[in-house]
């Protein structure tokens, strides 16, 4: 076939490169991730510390301080992210960080598993409240909302009151003790990089986005995702397993929240009962700053990834301007407010391209 | 060359209504079949049972000369016969190429490599489009920014590819305006000269007649008249489409009215 065969139909607009751009859904969080970098670069107070007059925040050694923050919260986003575009929430993701730490931490101390061993059962147990989360929301066809919500709940009772029962007290401690606990710190909660002192969580969150991105542009099952979350009956009709699609997506969140469950163990050798609890928000902050819709359908892994960053140096920034750190649930709340009004703004508009 | 498909004395009841009765038709490949019809005509049940979704209470389905009892539209699928229903099955926020794959996404490697031919798709879909005569410059474009027609186009020539032999289009103009209709008879022409059979179900006889070669007109459940292309008119079917008879006495009625 000749090009000249083809009848071009003339009121289509041409798609320009800015609007190409903009199609990018953590195009706004980008930009965003650099304003806020600026904004608490110039209010460092931490200058005035130090013999240069410099501050820290721009530095490397700051950067080591709000990629830990960062990655904690990036490591659960991409996965929350990933769910939502399957259309999905997960509430209970927070409180699995607690109940996967508690988990581990209970079978270390009061059954003297070695650390590994309890780490790999935690990961199934994990797997295995993720598996329920999604056959309870394809099965019942109730919102997920309601239904992690219940989870939330029921894992908050059951980390509180077993914990209690089994030790006495609302707290986990000694893990350090267990055998393995050397390699298992080394893997999870090491340092790298001196004298800046970068989390190896760090490195964990950079792999599972990278992965989470490959995943979700280039393969079969990326396609899923976005179908399933774009439309689910057009996904049933053309072939597309829905239901395993998702309750896929759920095991991975709850597992993802486990891993941060198990670097928050190795770092600091214990666990409170209260653990995690109102991190769930936070995950879907960082998704939905990272251009996830709140809708389904749309969004990115690395998206939620910077969203993450965006927090991290948030809450770093806060500490570093001398400010009290209560305001940063202030900041959450406005830049929550602002990625969703941007979000509306540039899918509309990218998406009606060549639509006038 | 046994027709594509063939409907011998087909009846369909649901409880006491009877939706169709006796039915028989034909549809050859390689040729455009209209079946067109009032709403309530009937026609609704008779691509269902077409497309897999309805078993004929009486009667005889032959795909290809070869009886069948489908039990789902995944089989009828099976055996060639594709359907396009008016939501398309299409994800307005995915790209074209996306959506072109959706279900059966063209992979290398192996498992956990397995990754999507995004270069070889994205080539695929541009081709075959162009030879259904559309033009997409880029096929990362979000289906959701075509238009009605162009989403049509899409669907079309997905379910073309995929070894469609029998093409069923519920109805793909009623929702267009006058220049998109014409885009998408266009495509319907184009399946056919491909050696699809598409049977292409509308209550415009207008549309019908322009790329039709044999009509049936289905009325409250029956067949009231059949043609093919040589000697039929577009008035002849307009009118007969329209009642004949019955138009004339409700236009009397109107003047009466007045």
């Amino acid at each position: 076939m000749s090009a000249r065969t083809i009848a071009r139909d003339e009121r289509i607009g041409k798609i320009g490169p800015i609007l190409l751009i903009m199609r990018r859904p953590e195009l706004g969080a980008f930009m965003g991730a650099i304003v806020v970098f600026l904004m608490f670069a110039g209010f460092d107070n931490t200058g005035s510390k130090q013999a240069s007059g410099n501050g820290v925040f721009a530095t490397l050694s700051g950067a080591a301080r709000w990629t830990d923050v960062a990655s904690t919260v990036g490591i659960v986003s991409v996965s929350v992210a990933l769910l939502m575009i399957a259309g999905e929430f997960d509430l209970s993701s927070g409180v699995m960080v607690g109940t996967s730490a508690l988990f581990a931490g209970l079978l270390i101390t009061e059954w003297n598993i070695g650390v590994w061993p309890a780490i790999l059962l935690t990961m199934v147990m994990a797997a295995g409240i993720g598996f329920i989360n999604g056959w309870l929301v394809v099965k019942t066809g109730l919102p997920s909302f309601i239904v992690t919500l219940a989870m939330f709940f029921s894992l908050r009772g059951i980390n509180l009151g077993a914990t209690k029962m089994l030790t006495g007290t609302v707290r986990v401690a000694g893990v350090d003790k267990g055998s393995g606990y050397e390699s298992a710190h080394k893997v999870l909660a090491a340092e790298f990089w001196a004298p800046y002192g970068f989390k190896v969580a760090v490195l964990w969150w950079i792999a599972l986005t990278v992965l989470a991105t490959w995943v979700l542009t280039r393969t079969q099952f990326g396609n899923w995702i976005y179908a399933v979350g774009g439309d689910k009956n057009a996904a049933r009709n053309t072939g597309v397993p829905v239901k395993r699609t998702k309750i896929l997506l759920f095991i991975y969140t709850s597992m993802s929240a486990a891993l941060v469950g198990m670097i928050s163990l190795m770092r600091l050798k214990g666990v409170q009962a209260g653990q995690g609890i109102g991190e769930e928000f936070t995950f879907i902050i960082a998704a939905v700053v990272g251009g996830c819709l709140l809708t389904g359908g749309f969004g990115s892994a690395i998206g939620a990834s910077i969203g993450s960053a965006i927090i991290g140096m948030a809450f770093i920034g806060i500490a570093y301007a001398g400010w009290n750190t209560d305001w940063q649930w202030l900041f959450l709340g406005v830049i929550l407010f602002i990625a969703v009004m941007v979000n509306t703004a540039i899918s509309k508009r990218a998406h009606g391209a060549g639509k006038k | 060359m046994a027709p594509a498909l063939e409907l011998r004395n087909v009846s369909k009841s649901f409880g006491s209504v009877i939706a169709l009765s006796d039915i028989s038709i034909t549809v050859d490949p390689g040729s455009v079949t209209c079946i067109l019809g009032d709403n309530g005509a009937g026609k609704s049940t008779l691509i269902k049972i077409l497309s897999g979704v309805h078993k004929p209470s009486e009667g005889q389905f032959l795909v290809a000369g070869e009886e069948v009892t489908f039990n789902s539209p995944r089989e009828s699928l099976a055996r060639g016969i594709a359907s396009v229903f008016q939501d398309l099955a299409t994800v307005p926020l995915m790209s074209i190429w996306r959506n072109f794959f959706l279900g059966n996404e063209p992979t290398t490697g192996f498992f956990p490599f397995r990754v999507i031919k995004t270069k070889w798709a994205k080539d695929t879909v541009r081709s075959e489009m162009a030879a259904m005569g559309i033009d997409i410059r880029d096929p990362e474009q979000t289906v959701g920014t075509l238009s009605g027609g162009e989403r049509q186009a899409v669907a079309i020539a997905r379910a073309v590819y995929f070894g469609a032999n029998v093409l069923i289009l519920d109805e793909p103009t009623s929702a267009l305006g006058v220049k998109q209709s014409g885009v998408v008879l266009k495509y319907v022409k184009q399946a056919r000269d491909r050696g699809v059979a598409v049977v292409f179900i509308t209550h415009n006889p207008h549309h019908a007649h322009m790329v039709g070669d044999r009509f049936y007109l289905l009325n409250r459940g029956k067949l009231t008249a059949n043609y093919v292309r040589d000697n039929v008119t577009r008035e002849e079917l307009v009118k007969a489409m329209a009642g004949g008879a019955e138009l004339d006495a409700l236009a009397h009625e109107l003047e009466n009215l007045g």
